[in-house]
């Protein structure tokens, strides 16, 4: 069975002669990632996408089409950068877009991975959350979070290929299931089939040059699978798809999936030709409790930040003692805010004094970093403190009309509600469909049924 | 005696999820991962980004003459103290490890 790996994210791009040779494969499946954890929690708490639509536009339309006509299974995960309903919104918006202006014909599945908050919170009471390090789970932080989604794994892909689905859209996916899914589905090892996965989520992250912006297949035979780069500048290397099976993993030898650990102790890599390399022997240990991985957001405040730089050797010197006198000022001035309303830091990026070569002229950027519990609140501190800041006066001064430059007016940027993780753990289930909705329908010459 | 920067040919980190960071360091020769083994150890790792010692770890992975080091991370990624989201810039306090 033949897999392609369009790119490591839909939107960062691929190339079209990587696409073009991936075709010539005869594919049986086409597959991308849309999403991640790894820019942080914004992206689920506010229901807005880090890619760019223009982009995953591009990347749909170029391959899309051809895939349908083909009758080429075509499989997205996470849709919208974090999986949630909104963002799953956000995908089938564009693919619609790109099912009319060709006027295609297919069905299609959307996987959702949404969870309630009573669904938490019974699972809690009945011990069946457990940590994964330090994020503490409470009654209350399950009540705060504005958005909850479970990571599904390859039950629902599969059931959606049983039901005929020419198109899979995916709320919240592990990466793996897009590609291990159909292989899994079509009989082959599934210890082969993760392992696999694992390695093609990323695009042509293992190949060199390495780039997540590019096409892969993936080959699974019985005993084996192979991978190898769809761009010929590219080459799969023994050294780089072993490195790669590690890496965003805490262990190099098992990768935790919720149907079981994939043991990778006895796995053999071989490079079988200047661009191939064949994995054998990788393991599938079926978990006897299966767990689905849980994310949830809340909001934390809103951000108001001013960024500036200070050139002056001498203040940089009294950089600190200047932010211990500007928060002293800010919390008598602004007496009618409560104090743990909000947070005011100062990040500093640059050059430390001992690092001023001649003496005369220093370069430290700042950033007066806000965190109020309102946008009024954050916005009325960076006032303060960002004027306090520029005017504060120490021994020995002699810049006395003013500590920073600032390269932007308005120098104030408010960066609206900020939100943090409040949910990232695993959840013991009876069933790993427990957490999925699937809902059919489809296209019909460019026209939504 | 060399340092870590020196000798490994990568040495990165990277969120491993949004509640730890790993570090990957990759060396040419299982020479130079056997010499740098001798010298990264759980209390080196726990003293040079403040964790406890118990919360580290250590996995050497010799088909690619590598050693994965794993911590978690002292803010969850994007938590108001955060400062490196994808947490790729956390191995440089490890560049000038002498091994």
């Amino acid at each position: 069975m033949k897999i392609i790996a369009l790119n490591g994210l839909l939107g960062y791009g691929y190339s079209e002669i990587g696409l073009k040779n991936a075709f010539a494969q005869n594919p049986d499946v086409i597959g991308v990632d849309a999403g991640s954890t790894d820019p942080g929690p914004y992206y689920l708490g506010s229901g807005k996408s880090f890619t760019d639509m223009g982009a995953v536009k591009r990347d749909l339309s170029l391959a899309l089409p051809t895939a349908i006509e083909r009758k080429i299974s075509f499989i997205i995960g996470t849709a919208g950068g974090a999986g949630s309903a909104a963002h799953v919104a956000i995908l089938l918006g564009i693919l619609g877009e790109v099912a009319r202006e060709y006027a295609l014909s297919f069905k299609m599945a959307t996987v959702y991975a949404d969870v309630q908050k009573d669904y938490v919170q019974d699972k809690f009471e009945d011990g069946k959350i457990s940590a994964m390090g330090n994020l503490v789970l409470t009654k209350e932080s399950i009540e705060q979070s504005n958005r909850i989604v479970a990571q599904l794994s390859i039950e629902p892909v599969i059931k959606a290929l049983d039901k005929g689905a020419d198109v899979i859209v995916c709320g919240r996916l592990c990466d793996t299931a897009i590609y291990a899914a159909p292989a899994i589905r079509a009989g082959y090892d599934p210890g082969l089939a993760f392992h696999m996965a694992k390695i093609m989520e990323c695009g042509s992250m293992c190949s060199e040059p390495l780039s997540a912006s590019d096409v892969m297949l993936g080959e699974i035979t019985q005993d084996s699978f192979t991978l190898t780069p769809m761009n010929p500048i590219r080459k799969c290397t023994v050294l780089r798809v072993a490195a790669h099976t590690m890496y965003e993993q805490t262990n190099p030898y098992y990768i935790y999936e919720p149907d079981g650990v994939i043991d990778l102790k006895n796995s053999v890599y071989e490079q079988i030709n200047e661009k191939s390399v064949r994995v054998s022997g990788s393991v599938l240990q079926p978990a006897s409790t299966k767990t689905l991985k849980l994310e949830g957001t809340r909001e934390a405040g809103f951000r108001t930040i001013s960024i500036a730089g200070i050139n002056d050797p001498n203040t940089i010197a009294h950089v600190d003692e200047i932010f211990d006198g500007v928060k002293t000022f800010v919390a008598e001035n602004l007496s009618h805010i409560e104090r743990g309303d909000y947070t005011l830091r100062m990040r500093k990026y640059g050059a430390t004094p001992s690092d001023i070569a001649n003496g005369c002229e220093g370069n430290l950027g700042v950033v007066l970093d806000i965190v109020g519990a309102t946008e009024e609140i954050s916005t009325a501190v960076c006032a303060v403190a960002r004027a306090r800041t520029l005017h504060y006066d120490f021994e020995g001064r002699k810049s006395t009309a003013g500590n920073l430059a600032f390269a932007y007016s308005p120098s104030d940027i408010k960066m609206g509600p900020v939100y943090e993780f409040s949910i990232y753990h695993l959840c013991e289930v009876e069933d790993t469909m427990e957490c999925a909705r699937i809902v059919y329908g489809g296209y019909k010459n460019g026209k939504a049924y | 005696m060399a340092k870590l920067i020196d000798t490994a040919r990568i040495l990165r980190s990277k969120n491993a999820g949004p509640l730890y960071i790993t570090f990957d360091i990759m060396f040419d020769t299982r020479g130079q991962l056997d010499t740098a083994l001798k010298v990264i150890n759980e209390k080196l790792i726990a003293d040079l980004y403040d964790v406890a010692e118990q919360d580290v770890s250590i996995i050497p992975y010799e088909v690619v003459n590598s050693v994965k080091v794993t911590i978690p991370r002292a803010n969850v990624s994007g938590d108001v103290l955060d400062n490196d989201i994808y947490g790729c810039q956390q191995h440089v306090k490890m560049a000038c490890i002498n091994i």
